[in-house]
Formats: structure tokens, sequence, C-alpha cells
């Protein structure tokens, strides 16, 4: 093969490559897109019972019901917007997860709307904020993270 | 004083490194001749004197200083000595510190080590280490002064985070920036051969144990942290591709494709161009990395302080490395000469795949970190990119490493004949046939990419031992020993994915005491709970006593509250046994005395880290067998 060819094979097979990578992101991005919803998304966004997505609002006061197995919960998330999201959890809840605090759940939609979350990420300190529910939590800045 | 000394210190490294930036670049010059033996000593001291202030601020956090405002926000008299020490670089300052004093004493390791570059090609590699150096000195001195005094002295500090209160905290942040930082070596190298016009297979051969170097101190560390976390957080994963994990991934994915391209660089004069870009890469990437992680855009447990200024000095330091750098790559790759020519079916040709693989698997995790950060810049919406894009995105690309990896050492340099490969790698096939034969008949039901990571991990771990077929094993160099401990080391680390994803069994109970649970092939009894306190923190300890045949363990979960700063934390219970782990978190009591227990049985889980240290473990033979040759080489010389 020429040089010349050989670099011109090179670069076509370079860019070949980054063009199969690029699709791939893309599609598993799509499939992304919108993975995460605040209670009011749902109503715009409608509910997606196909995949898991992350959920993330405050633990409404009030609503944690604990049941009598003593490892699942039910809990109402909520956000400025008056909608709401049931959410039923079977584990155990971070350290810092209470009623009134943030927290990110991540799991299915039912049919009926409400959340089943297989995992909970809140905080995992004092000052640690889940990244989607914004700077509010983030006053403190002068302390460790 | 000792504050007073620290900052005196680094204001002196400041100022050297601005005189080995001048020097250098003078000296770097047809006619500068003169200069360049000045340039060596003044690394030397800049490292030194580094090193130093890194000293003196351990110093001040031993003695728990509080007059020194970050100790006292960072430190607590009452912790114990391994943290106050260790929690020096537990902290925005204090990390920016550590950073820079690798880069100064890598700086200062060249010119005291190096002894192949031409002489005006490491004076000009010196030069833009110091221009780096600079940059991060200016942001320690003018952003983050780690030696600022507090005025009035507070009678107590504010501790450190729990979660980092671990031995691991030792261990991670200083490996993990050894090789994150070390690889700005390759950068220098690579800028300092396009000023002096100077890429070639001496080069190549000059960067690559500097390369390896860093390789194998960034392998360490990220094997380190995910074990951190993997213990720490009570979750029960070892990876989250969390945005700071991906920081130090993608470093380690620009250093393994160099590490393999001035491979070929060094033994075939090829690839000239590819390998001077992909150390320019490299360490953009740590560059970047350290962006994330340290300027407060990313809320985690390792990004300290929330400084939007802080965060605009380092964003624009970057542009401006990444940028020049980019520049004069685009000025001068005119004249790198082009390389010599190989044959597709040939041990480059594996290795040019192996880049290929390497660099799309980055643009894939730069992509799924990065956009959704731009995209909150642009638009303000945020964006959740997860672990389901990465494992979609990425597993299918490192699988195909992974069969380029087995092949690849089994071609022939130049020119190779496809079928001679089928004949050499036919066991490695028939023994990933078995394997998917025996998951299929064993555990059906396995997901498609871990089953496909178990079955191709088995033929790899084969294929990887087989460049050592029907050699003399004694006279086979150490480095070739090194590429088979480190690609074996993969296979294991793949298994151990493979097997944690596809037969991890969960169980999950409010326990009361007395009450025997099963966790895969363990039945654990819950004996109960009781008060227990450690030097700053009071925990509840459960006592369980775990059986397996006639084997018994004892397991000891806590839920700890410490006290400065108050917080809870758990700190799972973890028994390592010849096939696995297994892991008990314990969560809260309710009413009726129950106390919730999560227990995983983890099949095979430790060959994920004992993998990794495998391929640090590859790394360091291969250093040590080049090195170990090159002296021989030079006694040679000598004797000649």
């Amino acid at each position: 093969m020429k040089p010349k060819n050989q670099r011109l094979v090179l670069i076509l097979v370079a860019l070949g490559a980054m063009l199969g990578a690029a699709l791939l992101a893309m599609s598993a991005m799509r499939a992304q897109a919108s993975f995460f919803y605040a209670p009011g998304d749902v109503a715009t966004k409608g509910l997606p019972l196909d995949r898991s997505v992350r959920i993330g609002g405050m633990v409404r006061p009030g609503s944690l019901r604990r049941h009598a197995d003593g490892v699942t919960i039910d809990f109402v998330v909520g956000d400025d917007s008056n909608a709401t999201i049931r959410v039923r959890y079977t584990g155990i809840t971070p350290d810092l997860f209470r009623e009134g605090s943030g927290v990110i759940a991540e799991g299915r939609f039912r049919p009926d709307g409400s959340f089943v979350a297989s995992e909970i990420l809140a905080k995992h300190d004092e000052n640690y904020q889940p990244p989607e529910l914004g700077p509010e939590g983030m006053h403190k800045t002068d302390r460790v993270r | 004083m000792i504050a007073e000394a620290g900052l005196g210190a680094l204001w002196l490294a400041a100022a050297l490194s601005l005189l080995q930036l001048v020097l250098g670049a003078a000296g770097a010059r047809a006619g500068g001749e003169a200069l360049r033996p000045l340039v060596r000593p003044i690394a030397i001291a800049q490292g030194l004197l580094a090193g130093l202030a890194f000293l003196f601020l351990i110093w001040l956090f031993l003695r728990t200083d509080l007059s020194v405002e970050l100790v006292a926000r960072n430190s607590h008299s009452m912790k114990p000595w391994l943290y106050k020490f260790a929690g020096a670089w537990g902290n925005h300052e204090g990390s920016m510190l550590l950073w820079v004093t690798v880069l100064a004493v890598a700086g200062g390791a060249v010119a005291l080590f190096e002894r192949r570059l031409p002489s005006a090609t490491l004076t000009a590699t010196l030069a833009a280490q110091a221009l780096i150096g600079l940059g991060f000195y200016a942001f320690l001195l003018f952003a983050s002064n780690p030696f600022n005094r507090l005025s009035p002295v507070p009678p107590e500090g504010n501790g450190l985070n729990p979660l980092l209160q671990d031995p691991g905290l030792a261990f991670h942040p200083p490996t993990l920036y050894f090789g994150y930082v070390g690889i700005s070596i390759a950068f220098s190298f690579a800028v300092g051969a396009l000023v002096t016009r100077d890429v070639g297979p001496a080069f190549a051969r000059a960067m690559r144990p500097w390369v390896l170097g860093a390789w194998i101190f960034l392998t360490l560390g990220i094997t380190a942290g995910s074990y951190w976390a993997y213990y720490e957080l009570g979750w029960g994963g070892w990876w989250f591709w969390d945005p700071v994990e991906n920081a130090s991934l993608m470093p380690w994915l620009a250093a393994t494709a160099l590490l393999h391209s001035v491979t070929v660089l060094a033994t075939r004069d090829g690839l000239r161009a590819w390998t001077v870009m992909l150390a320019v890469v490299a360490f953009s990437m740590s560059m970047i990395g350290t962006f994330l992680v340290r300027s407060g855009i990313l809320t985690s447990v390792h990004a300290f302080a929330v400084d939007p200024r802080r965060g605009a000095f380092i964003l624009v330091l970057l542009l401006l490395y990444i940028g020049g750098a980019l520049a004069l790559y685009a000025l001068r790759v005119g004249t790198v000469k082009e390389g010599s020519r190989f044959d597709f079916v040939s041990r480059e040709g594996a290795l040019v795949a192996n880049n290929l693989l390497l660099s799309a698997a980055l643009g894939v995790v730069f992509v799924g970190t990065i956009y959704p950060l731009a995209v909150e810049a642009a638009t303000g919406e945020k964006l959740s990119v997860g672990p389901p894009y990465f494992n979609s995105a990425v597993g299918p690309i490192a699988l195909l490493l992974v069969v380029i990896m087995a092949a690849g050492p089994l071609l022939r340099w130049r020119r190779d004949a496809a079928r001679a490969l089928v004949g050499r790698i036919a066991l490695p096939v028939l023994i990933s046939a078995a394997a998917a034969l025996a998951v299929v008949l064993l555990a059906p039901g396995t997901r498609i990419l871990p089953f496909l990571g178990l079955v191709l991990a088995l033929g790899v771990a084969a294929a990887s031992v087989a460049p050592l077929w029907k050699r003399n094993l004694r006279r086979t160099p150490l480095f070739t020993y090194g590429m088979v401990v480190a690609h074996l080391g993969i296979a294991v680390a793949l298994a151990g994915m493979a097997c944690e994803s596809a037969f991890t069994t969960e169980t999950l109970v409010a326990a009361s005491p007395g009450q025997i649970v099963s966790a895969g092939p363990f039945a654990v009894r819950f004996e109960g709970v009781e008060p227990v306190a450690g030097p700053n923190w009071t925990a509840v300890e459960a006592r369980l006593h775990a059986t397996r045949g006639g084997s018994s363990y004892e397991m000891r979960p806590q839920a700890r509250m410490f006290s400065a700063p108050p917080t809870p934390t758990s700190e799972a219970a973890i028994e390592t046994v010849i096939d696995g782990q297994l892991y008990v978190a314990l969560g809260e009591a309710d009413q009726q005395g129950r106390w919730q227990l999560r227990l995983w049985w983890k099949p095979m889980v430790t060959l994920i880290w004992l993998g990794g240290a495998m391929i640090a473990l590859g790394g360091f033979l291969s250093l040590l067998g080049r090195l170990l040759r090159e002296r021989r080489g030079a006694v040679r010389e000598a004797l000649a």
C-alpha cells in the first residue's frame, strides 16, 4: 500500500470509530434525555413507564409511613409546584434522609403515577445536596464538603 | 512562624519557576547553550521548596495550629493523628498545594534523572513544566492560600468530614495525584519536543518511563478510590460513574492510549504526530478533571469549597494551557516527519485499534460528563446523565478493546498473516466458547454485558499468557512479563466486574435479636446491638455471627455519629473469603426493636481490585525491565 493510501485508510478508520462512538453516545444519551423528573415535570412530560428514571424534590413533612416489614417506607416528594409524587422504597435509607429535606430517588413509575424507588440518593453529609436540587443546600460555602 | 516559613517557601518556589521558565525558554534556543546548565538545578530547587512548603502544612496540621485558617476550618484537636496528617490534603487549599507539589517534584525528578533527552529538548521541557507550575502557584498564592492566619484564634477547629476520616485518605489522594499530575511530564515532553522539532524514537524512549510511572500511580489511585467508595459509602457499589470518578478515568484512558502509542513510536518509529497529541490530551484531561473537582461546579465529597472565583481561575489556566499546547501543535505538526509504515495486520495495527477504541471510550465518557454541565451552564436546565448511559455506551467499547488486547500481543511487528493469528488464538477462543456454554448451562438468564464480560475474561486471561508460550522464560525480558501481568490484570478485573454484576445477591430485613437471616451461601445470626465509642465518635454496633459450612465469622457493622462536625455515617462490615465478600450495612431501628440489615453476598468481587493491583504491578515490572535494560546497555557501552 502506498503511504498516502495508508494514511487515508487510517483516517477513514479513525473517523469511522469516532462516528460509531458518537452514535453509541447519542443513542445512550437519548434514552437518558429525560432521566430526571421533578414532581412538576410529570404533568408536562408525561409518565415514563418504559425505563428507569430519577425523581427529586423535598420529602413532604408528615408524609413518611413505615410498613410492618420494617424495611419498606412510603413518602411523598413535592417541589415548588403543587405536584407531588408518592414514592415507595424498600431498603435502608441514607443517613441524612428525613422529612423536609431533599431527596433523589432512582426507580420506575407505575401506571397510577406512583414511583417505586430502587435507590435513594439523599445528601450524604450535612452540606451535600444532590446536584439536581440546585444550590439551596450550599449556603455554608466555607465548610468541608 | 511555621505558616510564614511555608508561605515563604511557596513564594520562593514560584519565583524559581518564573526563573526556570525564562532561562529555559531562552536556553532552548540555538545560541542559548550557556544557560542550559542553570535550568536543571533551578528545577530541582523548585521541587524541594514546594515539597518543603507542603511539609510545613502537614506540620501545622499535626500541631493543630488553630491560628491558621485552614487548620481551624478543617481540623480538630481530638482527631486521631493519622487524620490530622492526611487531613492536610482533605480540603481545597491543601489538596491544591499537594497538586502543585507533585508538579514541582515531578519537574525536579526530570531534571535530576533524565539523561537521554538532548539538552535543548530537556531545557524546553523544563520550561514548559515551569510554565504550568507558574499558573498554579499563582492560583495558590492569590486565590487559595493555605497559610492564611486567622485572628482571633478560635478555641477549637471545625473538624474533618467524617466520610474522609478513613485510612484511605492517607493513600488515595497522594497516589492519584502522583499519577494525575505526574502525567504533566508527558505534556511538557511533548511541548519540549515540538519546540525543538525533536519528535522521534529517541524522544519516545525517553518519555516512556515517565508516562509509565505516572500511569502506575494513576492506576493504583483509581483502584484505591474505588475500594474506598465501596466500603465507606455502604451502598455496595464499586463504581458510580460520578463526575469525579470520570475525572480520574479520563486521564487514565488517555494515558493508557499514550503508553501503547509511545511503544509504537519507540520501537517502530510510527504514530509520531498522534503520540504527541495524546501526551497533550492526557494532561489536558487531568486539568479538566481538576477544574471539575476543584471549581465547585460539582457537589461531591471531593469538591471542598464553592467559590466561583476559583473555578474561573482554573478555567482560564486550563484554556490557556490546553489552547496554547494545541496551537503549538497545529503550528509544528507539519514539521513532524511521517513515521514508518506498517501493515494493518500487525502489532502496530492492533495498537492503533487499541488507541482508537481508548479514544472513543474517552470521548464517550467526556461527553457524558461534560454535556450535562454545559447544558446547565447554557440553559439552566438540569440534566442527569447516570450509569445507564455510561454502561450502555462504554461497555461495548470496553469489550471490543479487550478482544483487541487478546489478539494484539500475539501479532508480529510490521506485518503478519491473519491466518497465523488464527492458529495462535485458537485455544483462547475455545476457552471462551467453553465458558459461554458453561454460563448458559449453569446460570441461564445472565444479562448480556456480564455474560460477555465473563466469557471474554476467561478467553483473554488465556490469551494474555500466550505470549510466554514456548519461550525461554528465563530469557524473556522483564517488560514482556509486565505486559502479560497487566493484561492478565484486565482479565481478572473484568471477571470480577462481571461476577459482581451477574451473581450478587441482596437481602434486606428488619431483624430482631436472635433472628437468622440468609445471605447467599451464608446463614447470619443477628445477636443484637450495643453502644461503642471511638476517639471522636459514638456508634451503635450490631453483632452478627455468619456461618457457611464449618466456618464462622463475627461481623460488626456500625451506625456512627461523629462529634465534630456532627454527622452520622454508616460503617459497613465486610468479610472477605476466598470466593467473594459478605457485606453488611446497619440501618435504623423501628418501634418493635428490630434493626434494618442490608446484606450482600458478592461472589468474586475482590477480583476487581486485585485486577487493578495487577495492572499496576504489570506497569511496575515493565518500568523496571526498561530501566534495567538501559542500565545494562550503558554499562556495555562504557566497557566497549
